[in-house]
């Protein structure tokens, strides 16, 4: 696939100047710092600065127990906990052979499927802010309080949920959760429809966005882009297909996949991917066995065995992995988290080359960003 | 230029249109609560700042100072001791100390008390500009609720 042309050539005047994005600016959500080499209104060249909310989180895998550690794995992205802790719960899972109950690994795809509604919710909401357009932000979190409300009353907690548990999930879930859930895929689809009226349709968004950004699909596999950056480049990758984990193989859905690459294709990767994870959501309603929702036999005391440990999941900005390297200790020797964020921003030098400063943005914000996702 | 006006045409439509929007959702009701002169009441698994739990049948906290719940806290915000008294099987706790600028409500403590003995509190609307406010004492906290 050859890209369209970025941008007209800037005139070379050749006299460029520094312009700081952030790490306090509106559109790097966060504290994200571009180093901007500017000349006039085009980019030459953007150095994103990272580190600004480094929180030692895989340094801290490193001395406390995989107990302990449990409640870090939803504050990394805090946008998208459930899928955080899965990859971590699942790690250990694997490592010592449990067994999870179907119905608690029901409840954990109908969970972390909200949690990606919502996660896309807030980028829809934020990314068209960046864009100038400030209604749609209330809209959707209209619609991502229903997801948090329901969330709140099981796992007691809005975003850092931690609802996860070795072998199975914290509490069962209970008829109002599921009554509201219901409620909520009813209510979803129409406002999917009002979204797509009222943005996607919208003269303004298209023309800002059509065209603006586009990513080669050479480049993201460069720099390991993932999730919805890749899918809008044109290729189906997602771990939930190509490394099922959980019951994801028993659903019926599809990965929404735009060869376009620029930021209009991952507008709509998203966009769809909301539907598709109501359809999952519908499915895992539908078919939700019943029984325990935690493994019998947890030790009390987790020893993994020594060995390297691995599990990826498809988190709502794209692959997070978490490696578990035991040396038999109570205490992993090395928690190494693959953050989904990290590569996606690392792709934005190459592919801002030649942009216009307000198109930079809307690409920055098609990338979807969590600033501590990346500084970890 | 016939693909110019089609742009135009179509561009208008999809103003008018979430235009449209715009004023079906002017006339909804409010979704937002006008807190501070309202409050959400916090579902029951909410989680606020631990407490210590009270027996109803000696009126006095359950905790045993068992240590349980200070060795499972990933931060380190707890402190607990007790004292064995004559004639009794365990402990008494006499000193619950919970640090709360270092707690991340993580659960960890709640879930390790073999007997229940801590819980969290509903409390969600705190915030001081001193740190040493939130160096808890729980059981002071605990009979000062009973007086
Ligand atoms: S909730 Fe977590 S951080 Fe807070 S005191 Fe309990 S174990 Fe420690
Ligand atoms: S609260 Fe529970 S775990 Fe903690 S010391 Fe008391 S009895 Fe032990």
């Amino acid at each position: 696939m050859t890209p369209p042309p970025a941008t007209v050539q800037a005139p070379g005047s050749g006299e460029t100047f520094l312009l700081n994005l952030g790490p306090q600016h509106p559109a790097t959500h966060g504290v994200l710092r571009l180093k901007l080499t500017m000349d006039g209104e085009y980019i030459t060249r953007a150095e994103p600065v990272c580190g600004y909310v480094h929180r030692m989180h895989e340094k801290m895998g490193e001395n406390r127990k995989y107990a302990q550690f449990l409640p870090n794995t939803s504050r990394i992205d805090y946008l998208s906990a459930m899928h955080y802790t899965h990859a971590f719960v699942g790690a250990v899972e694997r490592a010592l052979g449990l067994a999870v109950p179907p119905r608690a690994e029901y409840i954990r795809v109908i969970t972390s499927e909200l949690n990606r509604i919502s996660s896309h919710l807030v980028w829809f909401g934020a990314f068209l802010l960046d864009l100038g357009g400030f209604t749609p932000l209330l809209y959707a979190f209209d619609d991502r309080e229903q997801i948090l409300d329901l969330l709140e009353a099981i796992t007691g907690s809005r975003l850092t949920y931690c609802y996860y548990r070795f072998g199975g999930v914290c509490h069962d879930i209970d008829n109002a959760f599921l009554e509201g859930t219901r409620a909520f895929v009813a209510r979803m689809r129409p406002r999917l429809r009002l979204y797509h009226e009222l943005v996607t349709d919208n003269i303004i968004l298209r023309n800002r966005l059509i065209g603006i950004g586009p990513i080669p699909l050479e480049l993201c596999r460069r720099y390991g882009a993932t999730g919805p950056v890749i899918r809008g480049s044109g290729a189906a990758y997602d771990v939930r297909k190509t490394e099922p984990y959980s019951v994801y193989p028993q659903f019926d859905f599809d990965v929404p996949v735009y060869p376009e690459g620029d930021s209009m294709a991952r507008y709509r990767v998203r966009m769809d991917e909301i539907e598709q994870s109501l359809r999952i959501v519908e499915q895992a309603l539908e078919r939700l066995p019943s029984g325990p929702v935690r493994a019998e036999g947890v030790p009390r005391v987790l020893k993994l065995p020594a060995g390297e440990f691995c599990c990826a999941v498809e988190a709502a900005r794209g692959r997070f992995a978490v490696r578990i390297v035991s040396d038999r200790r109570e205490i992993p020797w090395r928690v190494k988290l693959r953050t989904p964020s990290f590569s996606n921003l690392s792709l934005f030098e190459e592919a801002s080359r030649g942009m216009m400063l307000p198109d930079a943005i809307a690409l920055l914000g098609s990338l979807d960003l969590v600033i501590p996702d990346i500084d970890r | 230029m016939r693909a110019t006006l089609r742009e135009i045409v179509l561009g208008c439509r999809s103003l008018l249109v979430g235009m449209r929007v715009t004023m079906v959702e002017f006339f909804k009701p409010v979704v937002t609560v006008p807190y501070p002169h309202e409050a959400l009441r916090m579902p029951e698994r909410y989680r606020g700042p631990i407490e210590l739990v009270r027996d109803p049948a000696t009126g006095r906290a359950i905790c045993y100072a068992c240590q349980l719940c200070a060795r499972a806290c990933p931060s380190g915000c707890i402190t607990v001791e007790g004292v064995k008294r004559e004639g009794e099987r365990r402990k008494r706790v006499t000193q619950y100390q919970l640090d709360f600028s270092l707690c991340s409500l993580c659960g960890a403590c709640v879930e390790a008390c073999p007997d229940a003995a801590i819980r969290f509190s509903k409390r969600y609307n705190w915030a001081t500009p001193h740190k040493e406010e939130f160096l808890l004492d729980l059981v002071r906290q605990l009979e000062q609720e009973s007086r």
